[in-house]
Parts: C-alpha cells; sequence; structure tokens
C-alpha cells in the first residue's frame, strides 16, 4: 500500500463506499432469512466470492489493485462478518451453537476452495504461480 | 442516571431515530470497513494473518459489550450490524485459512482456525463479565 496522501484518500474512499454496500446486503439478506440463517448465508457465499477473486488476483489479475480494493476488502470482507457468527454461537443452544459454528466453518472452507476452482476454471493458466 | 445522562441518551435516541434504518447500516459498514483496512495494514501482513486475527477478536468484544449491554434498535443497527459486522470478516478467514493449509502451512493454518475461535468466544465472554462488572443498562 503506499504512502502518498492520496493514493490513501482513493483506497480509504473505495473501502468505504464496498463496506456500505456489503454490510447493507448482509442487512437485507439477515431481514429476508431468519436466525442464524441470514449470517451464515452472507458467510457461505462470500466466502466463495472472495475464494474467487482472490485466487483470480493470483493468477491473471484482470480487476486490478482499486477493483480489488473495492470488492475484496470493502464489499466481501464487510457482507460477511465475524463478530455477529461468534455472539450467535455462544448465545445459542449448546447443541445448535456446536453444529453452527462447525457448519460454518465446513461450508465456509467448501465455498472458498470453490471460489479457487471457479478462478482456475476461469483461467487455467499459471497453475505454478498457485502452488507455490 | 444524572438529568445531564438522560438528556444526552435522549437525544441520541431520538437523533438516530430520524435516520433511516438503511442508513444506519451504511453510515456504520462504512466506518467499520475502513477501521478494518487501516488497523489490518497497520497490524502487518505476515505469513500469518494477523490483521484479521486482531479485526475478529476486537470487533466480537466489542459485539458482546453491545448486546450484553444490552444495545437495542437503532443503536445496534448502526454499531452492530453496520459497524462491528464491517469490521469483522468472515470471507477473509475462511480464504486465508484455505490459502495457509493448501500451501503447507498446516500449523499456521489450525493456530489461525484455532485462534479466531477460542480468542473471539473468549472476547464474547470478557464482554460479558465486564457489563456484569460495570453493571450495563
Amino acid at each position: 500500500m503506499s504512502r502518498d496522501p492520496r493514493a490513501l484518500a482513493v483506497t480509504v474512499a473505495l473501502v468505504a463506499v464496498g463496506g456500505a454496500v456489503g454490510a447493507s446486503a448482509r442487512h437485507l439478506l439477515g431481514t429476508a432469512l431468519p436466525g442464524l440463517w441470514g449470517t451464515l448465508a452472507a458467510n457461505v457465499s462470500g466466502s466463495l466470492l472472495l475464494g474467487f477473486l482472490l485466487y483470480e488476483a493470483l493468477r491473471a489479475d484482470r480487476l486490478g489493485d482499486r477493483t480489488r480494493t473495492l470488492l475484496a476488502t470493502g464489499v466481501l470482507s464487510s457482507y460477511t462478518t465475524y463478530s455477529t457468527f461468534v455472539v450467535e454461537t455462544v448465545r445459542a443452544e449448546p447443541l445448535v451453537g456446536v453444529s453452527y459454528l462447525l457448519g460454518s466453518y465446513a461450508l465456509g472452507f467448501a465455498a472458498a476452495l470453490l471460489g479457487r476452482d471457479l478462478a482456475a476454471r476461469v483461467d487455467p493458466r499459471d497453475d505454478r504461480e498457485v502452488s507455490a | 442516571m444524572s438529568a445531564a445522562t438522560a438528556a444526552v441518551a435522549l437525544v441520541s435516541a431520538a437523533t438516530l431515530a430520524a435516520v433511516p434504518d438503511p442508513a444506519l447500516v451504511v453510515v456504520g459498514g462504512a466506518g467499520g470497513a475502513v477501521a478494518r483496512h487501516l488497523l489490518g495494514t497497520a497490524v502487518g501482513r505476515g505469513e500469518f494473518p494477523l490483521g484479521t486475527l486482531t479485526v475478529n477478536v476486537l470487533g466480537s468484544f466489542l459485539l458482546g459489550l453491545l448486546v450484553f449491554w444490552p444495545v437495542g434498535g437503532d443503536a445496534l443497527l448502526l454499531a452492530g450490524t453496520g459497524a462491528c459486522g464491517a469490521f469483522t470478516t468472515f470471507s477473509s478467514f475462511s480464504v486465508s485459512t484455505v490459502r495457509l493449509w493448501e500451501r503447507g502451512d498446516r500449523t499456521r493454518a489450525a493456530l489461525f482456525v484455532a485462534g479466531n475461535t477460542l480468542l473471539t468466544g473468549g472476547a464474547v465472554g470478557l464482554a460479558a463479565v465486564v457489563v456484569t462488572l460495570v453493571g450495563g443498562a
């Protein structure tokens, strides 16, 4: 990240706009899906999309720094949430809490891997770079 | 509660009530995301995703304080759903874990998952203790 104040201002603006969009999308999903399902849906779908973006960046990097800052650091990181997930886990009935914790991890990791595979399918080149 | 704090609480509640719900989440989300980015880059980006762990632990503690106090309604939308929700991140957690694991950093991957789970859980527990000690709302 550049120390140039103008570049920092642009980055902060992109992250702020992305954060507003991501948090709003999560809030909408939370009002549409009851209970723990809203957070789970946001966390799993966000992991899929971020997995795709990160692995795409490692390959072709067609998006560039600014688009990636907006979408990854801004939108997707704010769309998903760890704090709500943990507070929900702690406050749930023990069996529900443990299932929610393990289910979120299993689905989140699987979704990130799926995102990686989708990135490989979009751009099959540079496998050495990714496995390095 | 003194008259002054009551007046401040009344005014701030009235101010927040005048703001539409989506705007509260927008403002909180923007602030939370920028704070995450600044703290995350300050903590540094080495082999271990310490920035993500730091924001997740700190954000879980703050959300715990809000939930146990308890803060409700508009203030929770702004500071909880918006700010703490955007400040912490699950997608970076899962993608960083997968990346560490497949690179062969299995010990770091396991430490990262255990660290996030135990430290955020502990942070929420600590928030409950703090609220009990201070007295809550």
